[in-house]
């Protein structure tokens, strides 16, 4: 195993501990657009879907898989990220 | 280049992580969503100037057709439908890891490491499983039915747990075996594929409606950990970083939903309430006292405090607005008026609070259990609409009872107890609830709205 991979288990140990700590200061209100907040981040599966779509390299169907994963991953993102922002537009404060 | 990648990559994970921390409170968690959007956006650009990528015809189509669809859908969805449209995002991005992992394999057929290998099978297991069992989660959460067969209904038969586990240890094997020989076993690489998809149904399928907020919470958490995989696959630290933050809100998440229903993980997974003959309680004794709307509206016009507990019923009914609306009549009359919202009220983690969000009930109106329950005697009326076993006493009074140890709301400690119901039939648990009983509880039978809006009449005409 390199060290480059040893070196990304630790970014990965650390990005737990760290998605432990913040996640769990989100008050149960919050839960709902946490969720569909942190849906859209999950949509960073999008940059390998970029990686391999544009190598052009591609066989046909690796062309059409390609595709078909930025199109996944673009949904995933754009769409978790609207509905996010449109659900937290409606949590209001009392008398506003 | 690629120090201007990596330094614009390491911007975007102080901006998701500075989203994630901005989510700790209502007033701030715009900014933070849209920070995390920003860290996105900027993730995205630069992997564009990667030197890999040097066609972008594709990549075009893609992200129009993604921008399109995605925003079509986070607009036209209505709010009511939360559940549904979080499965299918989780599902999306399970699907895209998935494949991003099958065309990572054909493009690198021939220098395939073992470790490599086996991020990609683990990309693939991972993916699938968060693809296929979103997909029946949503088709659970939808209600879709085929003939006789209610998708939303847990399904089980004798067996099962043996199967899927001898399921599961046959995945591994395949698994294995590629990551030991990836070279020209592309069938190996394509049973894994639909493994992944069969292992995603089989998990999902046995679980009910009650139980949703879990399963959702676990899947979003698996389409975390899959991206996690793509960024092994890819040796890229953006994708581990983003997908552990997100892996590791949904195990919390999780961890959450469970404690709040008494149950571990595995109790939730594997066996569910559907499967504990219930006995007949001892407390479920007492006669049900009926109440009009009418008198209903005497009860709660004479109160000083009112506390509403939503259940799933209220989003069935649409009731949302109605009980905002009850509930600012109630306060122009003097009253204090509060919302208590058990953390498994719903089909996901929050949705009660999204829904009366939505309605305009402000958010420091909602109170939690730990917060309501110490001074539940000095609440005048509880409403209950369409709550069953979260304000079930059995789960505090009745050690036999499947739900014992449960922490609940203790509605029954309060005045009178006003249930909103549109028959007898039993909550999701398929249990007795002695609140319905009790000497301080009125049934108001009925659909919720309806009831609510009859209230609403009562309190206009005076």
């Amino acid at each position: 195993m390199s060290n480059e991979i040893v070196f990304l288990m630790f970014v990965f140990m650390l990005a737990i501990f760290l998605g432990v700590e913040l996640i769990s200061k989100v008050p149960a209100t919050l839960h709902t657009p946490l969720m569909s907040g942190s849906n859209a981040i999950s949509g960073i599966a999008l940059i390998g879907a970029l990686l391999v779509a544009g190598t052009g390299n591609n066989s046909i169907l690796g062309s059409i898989i390609g595709v078909t994963a930025v199109t996944l991953a673009t949904i995933n993102v754009v769409g978790g990220y609207l509905v996010t922002q449109r659900m937290l537009t409606m949590f209001k404060k009392k008398g506003k | 280049m690629s120090t201007i990648i990596q330094v614009a990559y390491l911007i975007a994970a102080f901006f998701f992580a500075f989203g994630l921390k901005m989510m700790s409170s209502p007033s701030t968690a715009r900014r933070g969503n849209f920070f995390s959007a920003l860290g996105m956006l900027l993730t995205i650009v630069v992997t564009l100037l990667h030197q890999e990528i040097v066609q972008y015809q594709w990549i075009l189509v893609g992200m129009v057709l993604g921008l399109l669809l995605g925003t079509i859908a986070a607009v036209r969805v209505p709010l009511t439908s939360m559940p549904e449209l979080v499965a299918v995002f989780n599902g999306l991005g399970g699907l895209a890891s998935l494949l991003v992992g099958w065309e990572a394999y054909n493009q690198q057929q021939h220098q395939l490491s073992w470790f490599l290998a086996t991020t990609i099978s683990l990309t693939i297991l991972i993916g699938g499983l968060t693809f296929s069992g979103s997909m029946l989660a949503w088709a659970k959460l939808k209600g879709v039915k085929f003939k006789a067969l209610e998708l939303s209904q847990p399904l089980r038969f004798s067996g099962q747990q043996i199967l899927n586990t001898l399921f599961l240890i046959g995945i591994l094997v395949l698994g294995i075996s590629f990551s030991f020989e990836p070279q020209g076993n592309q069938w190996l690489l394509l049973g894994l594929i639909g493994g992944a998809l069969l292992l995603g149904l089989t998990v999902v399928m046995p679980i009910g409606g009650a139980d949703m907020p879990i399963v959702i919470s676990l899947l979003n958490s698996y389409s975390g950990l899959a991206a996690c995989t793509v960024g092994f696959v890819m040796l890229n630290n953006i994708l581990i970083v983003a997908g552990a933050l997100v892996g590791a809100s949904g195990l919390i998440l999780t961890n959450i939903m469970c404690k709040a229903m008494n149950r571990s993980l595995s109790n939730v997974l594997f066996s569910g309430f559907g499967s504990i003959v219930v006995k007949e309680s001892k407390l479920t004794q007492g006669e049900i006292r009926p109440i009009s709307a009418a008198d209903a509206y005497l009860v709660i016009e004479a109160a000083q405090s009112v506390v509403f507990v939503p259940g799933y019923g209220l989003a069935v009914a649409q009731a949302q607005h109605g009980v905002r609306e009850l509930g600012e009549l109630l306060e122009s009359n003097g009253c204090e008026v509060r919302y208590a919202i058990h953390p498994v009220a719903g089909r996901m983690p929050g949705h009660m609070n999204v829904l009366l969000a939505e309605a305009n009930v402000p958010y420091d109106q909602f109170v939690e259990i730990e917060d309501v329950n110490p001074k539940m005697e000095m609440v005048d009326v509880c409403i209950v609409i369409g709550a069953n076993d979260v304000v079930n006493p059995a789960a505090r009074d009745d050690s036999s009872s499947p739900i014992h140890g449960m922490p609940i709301i203790e509605v029954d400690r309060s005045r009178v107890v006003i249930i909103l119901k549109r028959s007898m039939a039993k909550g999701f648990a398929g249990i007795d609830n002695p609140l319905f009983h009790s000497h301080n509880s009125r049934m108001l039978f009925g659909d919720a709205k309806n009831s609510i809006q009859a209230m609403i009449g009562e309190f206009k005409r005076s």
